[in-house]
């Protein structure tokens, strides 16, 4: 792809005329005093990238102690803590955060044509609040660890676990208002601080998807809040709340929790389908197909994903009338989500393709969303899900939606919007060796588990029957390799910052606004507020002007 | 059969050994044909249009017109299946919530970190259940301290067990043979040592060996014991409503509203009787919570399940 600066059908005459975010300062404090959206999401970026390695040392460790069926490690006290902090680091503090804090804080603003976000103080306080949530959590892990898992199922997280519940679920809770202040934020940002011209359908897909993100935040989060705040007030108090014993109702945790987790998931997936649907049609060369069907169908999964809940409680001991309505609006939420995927391969259909880094990253996306997505039929299946749930199937299956798909829309993300962040490009043949090595290690990985799930083996067991190790092996090896996967980009892209080319104000020749300013860009992002006058994506166009057909 | 549990051989396929696991996986193939048809479909035109279309100096992105029918034939057509699976999941979903009425019944009491097993006849054991082929078996669980969850996989069954509460599970197991039971809900520490066998016997093997009981006595022999030991019968059958024929029979309260009177309504009776009071009656009954346990507490209602009101004709055991 060149690296020129490119006509765009909005002319657009670019000069630096003051620093770039990142030469605008650079003392510590000039970092973490500072109110620009695009160093606090560099802040995050940091941040979560040390979650993510956090929370992967503790997966490479416990897949490396199921390489034998009695366990190869670790006691199973050791065993229990850690799929927790693995649990609960990468829900709470990589996933959830991982798009709309890194991409979203750098993006919503220069994509809508803004100076910043609506509140940039509280988008920095946003960032210390995920700090102070991840520093509990790191306490609770060194401090003796928690091994409830991170789902925090009562009356076992209340009353008879002997682990540090309280300071986890406190970080967890502290957290929760980081999201709630960076959704708040967005939606705030997109209703009110859009360029002229910059109407709801002119919006970029990504923007759509954070919008939809945002709303869930808002209205998720402090569910989730409230849970864990009564799971403190049993577990201090001895209120009966939850554990039977003291009149409380076990199930009413489960309600609540899922309350907010389902729709968490799609707090974790909806940005990755931004993220694609703004990757896909740049290197397609070509308009997204169904615009307004994908950009409608995230915000019909944000509201149609807070009446699914029940489905993780299907042999819960829920009724079974709850059970069957549960299900019924299960499958009624994987259409909107079956839609984008057939849009996005039809905006495939008579592109001009070409297959960089991001766009790799965003076809392993739609394929194993795809069938991640699949197989949560056999969970919303209620006769099936009595076999596969709180199994290995599960795990595979959250896995292929939650790294097949959100983390490869945050590498995707990354990959697309590096040159953007850092006016530097990456290599893009370690791009692509990273890329086909995650995608072999993911899919070794998770796929065994699926039959290790339909074989019966359960999760969260530190041992196993003998029968199982083969399927264990594989899937360790493949962790393995995935874990290679995943620091080679961390190398490359470091490497880049030092010696990686300079890549110009648009590196993929693509279209949107963050594309018309300077690769990084500066600190007040336009020099002009930019008035929009076409739609979104107006690929078409810009390749008859390049190829010299208009003018 | 040769024994599961001792090969520990590689298997692609479990065990299927109930009648349930056949309906299951019926449904789980259509499943799977689905997901292949779709996975290689969408796989397909991913590969094939990034092949066809690939970047080159002559070619030009197309713009074509987005036909409404297109958007609705790929969002009905998917809604149409997922209607299929959600009807015919429901079914077998109604099946499992549904024993045959002469299923025979065990109890099931679970703690960290074992299965205790109680059969009518009086056996017990810990870790293991032996249950004879052909004959539907149903569970009635609970937990003496957090939630757990009885799973045995090569039956494609699988339900929490709650505290605090009575839940049930049903089976109908084929073939004679060893196979895994698992706790399925993370339940502590030693959850993964939460596990055991199921024996599936010959019905004739399964009556030699209840007949090895230790005791010789029946639950509801206990249970009878029981009754008389906490003073039931001081007050059951005149200023308190009789107990016999009462199990499955239609109950009428003093609010107007009716239950069935099954496991749940006579363990809730017997720890919180006054959450339901029967009609005509005043609320003189005392908790019996924190003086009775699990497994007396499920002796003295298989007792009263043996008390039959030979007066009135046998309720109807509709599920």
């Amino acid at each position: 792809m060149n690296a020129s600066t490119q006509t765009l059908p909005v002319a657009v005459v670019f000069q630096r005329a003051s620093p770039s975010y990142l030469n605008d300062g650079y003392s510590v404090r000039s970092w973490l005093l500072t109110r620009d959206h695009k160093r606090i999401a560099i802040l995050y970026m940091i941040s979560i990238t040390l979650f993510f390695f956090i929370g992967g040392a503790a997966a490479v460790l416990f897949r490396v102690h199921l390489l034998t069926p009695s366990g190869a490690l670790f006691q199973p006290e050791t065993y229990n803590k850690l799929f927790t902090i693995h649990g609960v680091v990468m829900v709470f503090f990589f996933l959830i955060p991982s798009i709309p804090a890194v991409m979203g804080n750098f993006l919503v603003p220069l994509m809508i044509g803004a100076k910043d976000l609506a509140f940039p103080r509280l988008n920095l306080a946003s960032w210390y609040v995920l700090m102070a949530g991840g520093a509990f959590t790191v306490y609770a892990a060194i401090a003796g660890g928690i091994d409830t898992g991170w789902t925090f199922y009562t009356p076992y997280s209340t009353m008879f676990s002997n682990t540090n519940v309280i300071a986890a679920a406190a970080g967890v809770f502290i957290t929760g208002f980081s999201s709630i202040l960076t959704g708040l934020n967005f939606i705030v940002t997109i209703h009110r601080m859009r360029a002229p011209g910059l109407t709801w359908f002119r919006l970029p897909l990504f923007i759509w998807a954070m919008y939809a993100t945002s709303v869930i935040m808002v209205l998720g989060t402090p569910v989730l809040a409230m849970t864990l705040s009564l799971v403190g007030i049993e577990r201090i108090f001895r209120v009966g709340i939850f554990d039977p014993a003291l009149g409380g109702d076990p199930l009413l945790f489960q309600h609540l929790f899922w309350f907010y987790s389902h729709p968490a998931v799609y707090i974790m997936i909806l940005p990755s389908m931004g993220v694609v649907s703004e990757i896909i049609p740049c290197f397609a060369r070509k308009r997204p197909f169904g615009y307004k069907f994908i950009a409608m169908a995230s915000v019909a999964i944000a509201m149609l994903g807070f009446l699914v809940w029940g489905h993780h409680m299907f042999v819960s001991g829920q009724s079974m009338y709850g059970g069957i309505v549960f299900s019924f609006l299960s499958f009624f939420v994987a259409i909107p989500s079956a839609v984008k995927v057939f849009n996005w391969t039809a905006t495939l259909h008579k592109g001009s393709i070409s297959l960089q880094t991001p766009m790799l990253y965003a076809l392993g996306f739609i394929g194993l969303f795809t069938f991640g997505g699949l197989t949560g039929l056999f969970l919303a299946c209620l006769g099936v899900n009595i076999h596969v749930t709180g199994t290995y199937f599960i795990v595979a299956h959250f896995h292929y939606i939650m790294v097949g798909g959100a983390v490869m829309g945050y590498l995707g993300a990354i990959h697309f919007w590096w040159p953007k962040m850092t006016g530097r490009t990456y290599s893009e043949f370690w791009g692509r060796i990273s890329a086909a090595i995650i995608f072999i290690g993911f899919n070794l990985t998770f796929f065994p588990q699926f039959i290790l799930g339909y074989l019966g083996m359960p999760r969260r067991y530190y041992a196993y029957p003998a029968e199982f190790q083969v399927l264990n092996v594989m899937s360790t090896a493949g962790a393995s390799i995935l874990g290679i996967g995943f620091v080679l980009p961390l190398i490359y892209f470091l490497w880049s910052l030092k010696y990686g080319k300079r890549a110009g104000p648009n590196y993929w020749n693509a279209t949107g606004l963050e594309w018309t300013t300077a690769s990084p860009p500066e600190t007040e992002n336009f020099d002009v507020t930019p008035e929009v006058v076409t739609e979104p994506y107006a690929y078409e166009l810009k390749e008859a002007i390049d190829a010299g057909g208009l003018h | 059969m040769e024994p599961h549990l001792a090969a520990g051989q590689f298997q692609l396929f479990p065990d299927q050994a109930s009648t349930f696991a056949a309906h299951v996986d019926a449904l789980f193939f259509f499943l799977l044909a689905i997901t292949a048809f779709f996975s290689i479909l969408i796989a397909g035109l991913i590969i094939y249009f990034s092949i066809r279309y690939r970047r080159s100096a002559s070619s030009v992105p197309h713009t074509h017109g987005e036909p409404a029918w297109l958007e609705l034939t790929w969002t009905i057509i998917p809604f149409c299946i997922t209607m299929v699976i959600f009807v015919w999941g429901a079914r077998l979903f109604a099946l499992a919530f549904h024993p045959p009425a002469d299923a025979m019944n065990i109890y099931v009491v679970g703690k960290q970190w074992m299965w205790k097993v109680q059969h009518p006849q009086g056996r017990r054991e810990i870790n293991d259940l032996h249950v004879p082929s052909g004959r539907a078996v149903r569970l009635i669980m609970t937990s003496q301290d957090v939630i757990h969850d009885f799973y045995i996989p090569a039956f494609r069954v699988k339900q929490d067990v709650l505290p605090g509460r009575y839940t049930s599970e049903w089976f109908e197991p084929t073939q004679p043979g060893e196979y895994h039971l698992f706790c399925a809900q993370y339940c502590g520490t030693s959850h993964a040592d939460m596990i055991g066998t199921v024996f599936v016997l010959e019905p004739s093997k399964y009556a030699a060996w209840l007949a090895e009981s230790s005791t010789g006595k029946s639950m509801g022999d206990t249970g009878e014991t029981l009754y008389r030991q906490f003073g039931c019968n001081a007050c059951h059958g005149t200023r308190a409503p009789t107990l016999a024929g009462l199990f499955r029979s239609t109950v009428k309260l003093e609010n107007g509203q009716t239950v069935l009177a099954d496991e749940s309504y006579l363990r809730e009776s017997i720890l919180a009787p006054r959450a339901k009071i029967v009609s005509g009656y005043s609320t003189i009954m005392p908790t019996y919570k924190g003086q009775i346990n699990e497994e007396q507490l499920s002796q003295i209602i298989e007792y009263i399940k043996s008390l039959r009101d030979f007066r009135a004709p046998e309720p109807e055991n509709k599920p």
